[in-house]
């Protein structure tokens, strides 16, 4: 288990590839202050919010490098011959997912929500959710780029399952930054996120299985 | 006790039967040849003796299996020496079998067909696994390379392992029992 969360691990970094969520997570931090103008105000009122979209959707950018490849090229095969469970290997690419995923994004959380001229306490905020929340995403892109694997354009389709089952993630994330947690929005969003991740490998298992036949 | 006990296994593929009835079993030292026309369903067999695919009939029981099919499996990025470590506890012994020393600092992306059809035989060799697995484990390889495949299953069946292979050479399986599928 631990040589397979190394090996996700290692093949996020391979070319860069996990540095392009937090590439993508920058530059929508950089845009929008241009898209509804440099109005601090108005930027720290809707600036957090932006960046939990922002966030959703560099969730979204590694689908198609999570399952597909290992399927193709007979890893997750080899890996059931060894009598590893489908959900062991799912659980072990979700870990290794988030740890590539997360904390980069939480990093670069703080020059965004600088850009975005948040105060401190929403940045701490931001932060918090983030780090409760980020889990839920991992888990949600693992489970639909199992569920698209070996399909033809299934990037395109990974989009349209993704982000509507992320949606308590964004109100709760978004819901925590705006009014703080007088309403329990970020026990809510750790539920949610919870929710996926004990889902997720069972989920992704069972797409495997199911993409062998 | 056999190795691998195929019973009145059935396989069916996107609705169609390609075979049925199907009954199999190897102990120690034994083999079995898999041959027949293209499509006829002899990666399915090795497949369903792997236990990927579920048999629409009958059952499958088999000892600890190592397999080597089209894919091939290791990581593009990583050098062969490393990419193997990562399957087996001391990839050595099939590295030396297949003739792949001087090979191991090399990447696995810049592999010809060939090399990759030994370094998944090595594997296999590596692996220590009672059952051998092979889906055309000559094709793409040159006389050499059949040679020591050659070599490295007799070695296998003499320690007391087993071999179900598909190919449509002979594969210098001695007394290996056919099966034909049609």
């Amino acid at each position: 288990m631990s040589a397979l969360v190394l090996r996700e691990l290692r093949l996020a970094a391979a070319g860069g590839a996990a540095l392009l969520p937090v590439i993508f997570f920058l530059l929508v931090a950089t845009l929008f202050p241009f898209a509804v103008g440099p109005d601090g105000p108005l930027l720290a009122r809707t600036g957090g919010g932006a960046l939990w979209m922002a966030a959703l959707l560099a969730a979204l950018l590694p689908v198609d490098r999570l399952v597909e490849p290992d399927r193709a090229a007979g890893v997750l095969d080899q890996l059931a011959l060894r009598g590893l469970s489908e959900e062991s290997v799912a659980l072990a690419k979700l870990a290794g997912h988030w740890l590539s995923f997360g904390p980069p994004l939480m990093i670069a959380a703080i020059p965004a929500a600088a850009l975005m001229k948040l105060p401190a306490e929403v940045l701490l905020r931001l932060e918090l959710g983030l780090l409760v929340g980020t889990p839920g995403l991992a888990a949600l892109t693992l489970g639909v780029a199992a569920l698209t694997a070996g399909l033809r354009r299934g990037g395109a389709l990974a989009g349209l399952l993704m982000l509507p089952l992320a949606v308590p993630l964004l109100i709760f994330g978004a819901g925590y930054l705006e009014r703080g947690n007088e309403t329990g929005a970020l026990q809510w969003l750790g539920a949610a996120s919870l929710l996926l991740v004990a889902g997720a490998p069972f989920a992704a298992g069972a797409a495997i299985r199911a993409s062998r036949d | 006790m056999s190795l691998l006990a195929l019973d009145r296994v059935a396989c069916a593929r996107g609705g169609r039967l390609l075979f049925e009835g199907l009954s199999l079993a190897l102990g120690a030292g034994e083999a079995a040849l898999v041959t027949g026309p293209n499509g006829v369903g002899k990666s399915s067999l090795i497949r369903l003796a792997a236990g990927l695919l579920r048999p629409a009939a009958g059952t499958v029981a088999r000892a600890e299996a190592a397999l080597a099919d089209e894919h091939l499996a290791l990581d593009e990025r990583q050098r062969l020496g490393d990419a193997l470590a990562f399957w087996v506890e001391d990839a050595a012994p099939g590295i030396a079998a297949m003739g792949l020393a001087a090979l191991t600092p090399v990447p696995v992306r810049i592999l010809s067909a060939g090399q990759r059809k030994r370094a998944a035989l090595a594997r296999v060799i590596a692996s220590r696994a009672p059952l051998w697995l092979l889906d055309e484990p000559a094709n793409g390889l040159d006389a050499d390379g059949e040679a020591r495949l050659a070599a490295a299953m007799a070695a296998h069946r003499a320690a007391g392992g087993a071999i179900l292979a598909a190919a449509h050479q002979p594969l210098g399986l001695a007394g290996a029992r056919p099966v034909a599928l049609a």
